[in-house]
C-alpha cells in the first residue's frame, strides 16, 4: 500500500516539483547573469502553451518514440521511488532515453540526427559511472534494492566519495547543461539549431519537457541516495548539488564530444573505479 | 541413448543423401523435411529428459574406434595435402604433428584404454542440442533460398556447388551433436576436428583468393587449438589414466589443471578469443548462412562449451582468473572496435567475439552465478545473433551492399525484414530483452566475485549501447522516398526469419521457464546451489516487455493530428525536401552519416592492443601451470 502511494505521489508531484526546480534554475541563472529572470512557474506556462500549438512532423511516426520516452521515464521513476532494484532502474532509464534518441533519428533531419548521435556519445560516456555507482552502493550495503540502500545506517558518500564526485561530474550531461550540452540545450545559441529536438513541436515538445521534469527528479533522487540516511540533510545536500550544476552551467563553455567522452571516462576510471578498488580491499 | 545416436547419425546420413540429389526442388524438400525431423528430435530429447538427471551411456560397437582412427587418417591426409598444395606449410606441420601423436597413441595405448561411458546427456547438452537442432535447422532451410540467389545473381562466375554446400552443413550439424554428447574425449576431439574442417571448406566456398586465405587462417588457428586439445587428452591419459570428460572434471577439482588448461586453450581458439580473433573476422567472407551457423550460433559456442564444462574447476583458481581476464579484455576491446565498423557483417562478427568473451569471462569466474549467466548468454545470443546475420544476408542481396551507411530507409524499402532486424538489434542490448537480462546476470555474478572484473563489462556494455543504437537509428531514418525492395522474396527465406524473431521475443517472455526448467537444474547439479531472478524483478521485466510490445500499436495514430513538413536544413529547401540552397546559391543534397570515431576506436590501433594484452595473459596462463 505504501509503495502504491509512493508511486502515485511520484506521478503527481514529480512534474510539479520538476517544473518549479526548472523555474528556479532559470531564475538563479538570470540572477547570475545580472537579469531579473522569468516567474518561477514560467516552464509550466511554456508547456501549457505548447500543448495548444500545431504538431509539425517530418516523419509521421516520430512522435510515437517521444510518447514512449515519457511513458518509460515515468515507469522508471515509479520503480525508483517504490524502492526496487537499482540496476533495473538504470536499465529502464536507458531504455527510456533510447526511445528519445531514436525519435531524433526517426525525424530524419540532419540536425536532430547529429544531436541524437551526440546524445549517444554522452550516454556511452556516463553509463559506466552510473552503473559503477550502483555497484559501489551494492558493495557497501550488500543489496541492489533501493529500500535496503536508503536504510543503511551511515551516509554512503562516506564510503563513496569518488563515485559521488564522478556522478556529479556527469550530472550536467544528464541535465543537458554546459559544458556538456552537446545534444541539445535550452540556450538559444545552440550550434545544432536545437539538436535532437529540432523537429519536434507542439504536444511532442511539451512531452519532452515534462519527461525531463520527471527525469530530473529521478536523477536528484539518485544523488540523494548518497546522503540518504538522514532525509532532511540529504535533501538539503541534493539541492546544493543542483545549485552547483547551475553554477557550472553558467561558468563553463560547451566542450567538444571528444573532450566530453574522454574526460568522463577518465573521471570514471580514476574516481569511480578507484573508489571501487579501495572499497574492495578495505571491505574484504 | 537411441535418440542421441539418432541425432548424431541422422544429419550425417542426410548429408550423404543430399550429395546425390541433383534436382534443386527435390533437395529443397529433403532439406526442409530433415530440418523438421531434427528440430523435432531435439525437442523430443528435451521432453524425454525433462525430469531426469544427467545420464551416462556405455556403448559397445566393434571397430568403432578403428573406424574413427581411419577417418581421422583420411582427413589428416587431405589437410596435409591442401597445406602442401597451397604452400601453407604451418598447416601441414600442425596436422602432421596431430596425426603422429594420434597414430602413436592408437598403436601403443589403445588396447589399454578403458572407457566406461562414451556418451552422456545432461541439461547443458540439451540446451546446446536445442540450439543446434532448432536454430541450425532453420539456417539450413534459409540457406536453400539464400544460396539460390547467391549463385544466380551475385556470383555468376562461381561454379554452382550447392550439393556440396548442403552436404557440409549437415555433416557439421552431425559433428556438433557429437561434440555435445561425447563423454569420451577422444570422440569429442574427433568431432571437434570435423567442425574445424567443415569450417575451413565453407569459408573457402567462394574460391576467391581472399576466401582461400581466410579459410587457411581459420584452419591454422583451429588446428593449433586441436593440437592443444590432443596433447591435453594424452597428458590426461599418461598421468591419470582416463580419457573421459566427467572424470577429467573430477580430477581437475583435485588439482589436475594441466589438461584443463590445454583444453581451455583449444576452447579459446575455437571461440576466437583474442589473440586468435582474426580468423573469425576473416570467416565473414563465407556465405551468410555459414556465418550464422558456424561463426555465431553453434561452432564458436563449442569453444565456450568445453571451457564451461570445466568452469567448476576454474572457480577461484589462478588459471580461471587469467581465462576470465582474457575473456574480459576480449569483450571490452572488440566492443570498442565494433563502434568503428561500417561493414555490417564485420560489425556483427566483432559483436559475436565480444559476447563469446563475456561467456569465457563467466567460465573463468566459474561461480554458480556466473554459470547461470553464461547459460543465459549462450541461449539468447544464439537466437538473436542468428536472426541478425540472416537479416543482413537478406538485406545484402537486395541492396547489394553491406555497408551500414547504405541501410538508411530500410524501414520503408524492406519493412518486414527491417522490423525483424530491429527486433534482433534491441534483443542484443536493450532491456527487457534477453541479452540485457544476461548481461545483468553477468554483472551481478562479477560484483559478488570480484568487482574489478565487472569494470570490463561496464565499459564494454556502454560501447555496445552506442554501436547498436546508431545502427538501429540508421535503419529507421528515411532520406528519400524509397522503392519496395522486398518483392519476390521467397517464403523459404522469410519463414526462418519470422520464427527467429518470434523466438527472440518469446524467449524473453518465457525467460523464467527457461531458467527454472533448463539452467537451474544444471547449475544445481554442479554446484549444489542455484539462483534465480527475484519474483519482483521478473514481474517488472514482464511489464516492461508488455509496454515495449505496445509500441506497434501507436501506429493506429499514424499521421493523425500532425502536419507533415520538410526537415529544417538551415536554408531554403528546394523541390524534394532533401535538397537545399547552400552558401553562394549552389544547390546541395542533404546527407547524413553516422559517427565511426576511427581516430579513437580504429580497428588497427585497438586490435594490436588486444592481441598484446591477451598474448601476455596467455603466457601467464601457462606459466602458472609450470611454476
Amino acid at each position: 500500500m505504501k509503495i502504491f502511494l509512493m508511486i502515485i505521489a511520484y506521478i503527481i508531484f514529480a512534474p510539479i516539483l520538476g517544473a518549479v526546480l526548472s523555474g528556479l534554475d532559470r531564475r538563479v541563472t538570470a540572477r547570475m547573469q545580472g537579469r531579473v529572470g522569468p516567474p518561477i512557474l514560467q516552464p509550466l506556462y511554456d508547456v501549457l502553451k505548447l500543448m495548444q500549438k500545431d504538431s509539425l512532423v517530418v516523419r509521421r511516426s516520430q512522435n510515437f518514440y517521444i510518447a514512449f520516452f515519457l511513458m518509460f521515464i515515468i515507469f522508471t521513476g515509479a520503480l525508483f521511488f517504490s524502492g526496487k532494484d537499482l540496476l533495473l532502474v538504470i536499465f529502464a532509464l536507458t531504455l527510456a532515453e533510447i526511445f528519445f534518441v531514436l525519435g531524433g533519428y526517426k525525424a530524419s533531419s540532419p540536425y536532430s540526427i547529429i544531436g541524437s548521435q551526440r546524445a549517444m556519445i554522452q550516454m556511452m560516456a556516463y553509463e559506466p559511472i552510473v552503473i559503477l555507482a550502483a555497484v559501489g552502493m551494492y558493495m557497501v550495503t550488500k543489496s541492489f534494492y533501493i529500500t535496503d540502500i536508503i536504510s543503511y545506517n551511515k551516509p554512503l558518500c562516506y564510503y563513496l566519495p569518488g563515485l559521488l564526485f564522478a556522478f556529479i561530474y556527469i550530472l550536467t550531461m544528464k541535465f543537458s547543461k554546459s559544458p556538456f550540452d552537446l545534444a541539445y540545450s535550452h540556450h538559444a545559441h545552440q550550434e545544432l539549431v536545437k539538436g535532437m529536438t529540432t523537429e519536434f513541436s507542439g504536444r511532442s515538445l511539451a512531452m519532452i519537457e515534462v519527461a525531463h521534469w520527471y527525469e530530473n527528479i529521478l536523477l536528484l533522487g539518485f544523488v540523494w541516495l548518497f546522503f540518504a540516511n538522514n532525509i532532511l540533510i540529504g535533501v538539503a545536500l541534493t539541492l546544493l548539488v543542483y545549485f552547483f550544476t547551475i553554477l557550472v552551467d553558467n561558468t563553463f563553455a560547451r566542450v567538444k564530444w571528444e573532450m566530453a567522452l574522454l574526460s568522463t571516462w577518465i573521471v570514471g576510471l580514476v574516481f569511480g573505479v578507484g573508489n571501487i578498488i579501495v572499497l574492495f580491499f578495505v571491505k574484504r | 541413448m537411441y535418440l542421441l545416436s539418432f541425432l548424431i547419425l541422422f544429419p550425417l546420413v542426410t548429408a550423404f543423401i543430399l550429395l546425390f540429389l541433383k534436382n534443386d526442388k527435390v533437395r529443397a524438400i529433403a532439406i526442409t523435411s530433415a530440418a523438421v525431423i531434427l528440430s523435432a528430435g531435439s525437442i523430443a530429447l528435451l521432453i524425454i529428459n525433462f525430469h531426469r538427471e544427467a545420464q551416462y551411456f556405455s556403448l559397445e560397437v566393434p571397430y568403432i574406434d578403428k573406424a574413427i582412427f581411419f577417418i581421422e587418417t583420411l582427413l589428416a591426409g587431405y589437410i596435409f595435402y591442401m597445406g602442401w598444395k597451397y604452400k601453407k606449410y604451418i598447416i601441414s606441420g600442425l596436422i602432421l604433428a596431430q596425426f603422429l601423436i594420434t597414430a602413436v597413441f592408437e598403436t601403443r595405448y589403445r588396447h589399454n584404454i578403458m572407457v566406461d561411458h562414451v556418451l552422456f546427456v545432461d541439461k547443458f547438452s540439451i540446451i546446446m542440442t536445442l540450439i543446434i537442432g532448432v536454430i541450425g535447422s532453420l539456417i539450413c532451410v534459409y540457406a536453400i533460398g539464400y544460396m539460390k540467389d547467391y549463385h544466380s545473381q551475385h556470383n555468376k562466375a562461381l561454379k554452382d556447388n550447392r550439393r556440396f554446400f548442403s552436404f557440409l552443413m549437415f555433416v557439421f550439424l552431425s559433428a556438433m551433436f557429437g561434440i555435445v554428447f561425447s563423454n569420451n574425449l577422444l570422440w569429442l576431439y574427433f568431432f571437434w576436428e570435423i567442425t574445424t574442417l567443415s569450417s575451413f571448406l565453407l569459408i573457402g566456398y567462394n574460391k576467391t583468393q581472399e576466401a582461400s586465405n581466410n579459410a587457411f587462417k581459420a584452419l591454422e588457428f583451429n588446428l593449433l587449438g586441436g593440437l592443444a586439445f590432443l596433447i591435453g587428452i594424452i597428458y590426461l591419459y599418461r598421468f591419470y589414466g582416463v580419457v573421459e570428460l566427467d572424470k577429467a572434471v573430477y580430477l581437475g577439482k583435485l588439482g589436475a589443471l594441466v589438461p584443463v588448461a590445454l583444453i581451455s586453450f583449444a576452447g579459446l581458439t575455437k571461440s576466437a578469443q583474442m589473440p586468435f580473433s582474426s580468423w573469425l573476422l576473416g570467416a565473414m567472407v563465407a556465405p551468410t548462412p555459414v556465418s550464422a551457423l558456424l561463426h555465431s550460433s553453434t561452432m564458436v559456442k563449442a569453444g565456450v562449451y568445453v571451457i564451461l564444462r570445466f568452469a567448476s574447476v576454474l572457480q577461484g583458481s589462478m588459471l580461471g582468473f587469467i581465462i576470465a581476464l582474457i575473456g574480459g579484455s576480449t569483450f571490452l576491446i572488440t566492443s570498442l572496435i565494433a563502434i568503428s565498423q561500417n561493414d555490417a557483417k564485420k560489425a556483427l562478427a566483432y559483436s559475436t567475439i565480444a559476447n563469446l568473451g563475456l561467456i569465457v569471462l563467466c567460465a573463468g569466474v566459474g561461480t554458480y552465478e556466473a554459470m547461470w549467466a553464461a547459460m543465459l548468454l549462450i541461449i539468447f545470443h544464439a537466437v538473436t545473433k542468428c536472426l541478425l546475420f540472416l537479416c543482413v544476408g537478406a538485406i545484402e542481396h537486395r541492396i547489394h551492399s553491406r555497408d551500414i551507411e547504405d541501410m538508411s530507409g530500410l524501414i520503408i524499402s524492406m519493412p518486414k525484414i527491417s522490423i525483424m532486424m530491429q527486433i534482433g538489434m534491441v534483443g542484443m542490448f536493450l532491456a527487457p530483452f534477453g541479452m540485457l537480462i544476461s548481461k545483468w546476470a553477468v554483472l551481478k555474478a562479477l560484483v559478488d566475485f570480484n568487482p574489478l572484473l565487472a569494470v570490463f563489462v561496464i565499459f564494454g556494455s556502454s560501447a555496445t549501447l552506442f554501436f547498436w543504437v546508431k545502427w538501429l537509428g540508421k535503419i529507421i531514418t528515411v532520406v528519400n522516398t524509397e522503392q519496395d525492395l522486398e518483392e519476390g522474396m521467397s517464403k523459404i527465406e522469410t519463414i526462418p526469419l519470422f520464427i527467429l524473431a518470434f523466438l527472440t521475443v518469446g524467449l524473453c517472455g518465457l525467460f523464467p521457464f527457461v531458467s527454472t526448467a533448463l539452467i537451474q537444474p544444471y547449475v544445481m547439479e554442479i554446484y549444489g546451489t542455484t539462483l534465480t531472478m527475484s519474483q519482483g524483478n521478473i514481474v517488472i521485466m514482464s511489464i516492461m516487455l508488455a509496454m515495449v510490445m505496445l509500441f506497434p500499436l501507436s501506429f493506429i495514430n499514424y499521421g493523425k493530428r500532425v502536419k507533415v513538413v520538410d526537415a529544417y536544413l538551415g536554408g531554403a529547401n528546394i523541390e524534394t525536401g532533401t535538397r537545399f540552397r547552400g552558401a553562394s546559391g549552389s544547390i546541395k543534397n542533404m546527407a547524413m552519416k553516422n559517427y565511426y570515431m576511427e581516430k579513437y576506436f580504429g580497428e588497427k590501433k585497438l586490435y594490436r592492443f588486444g592481441i598484446l594484452f591477451c598474448f601476455i595473459f596467455m603466457v601467464f596462463m601457462f606459466m602458472v601451470l609450470v611454476k
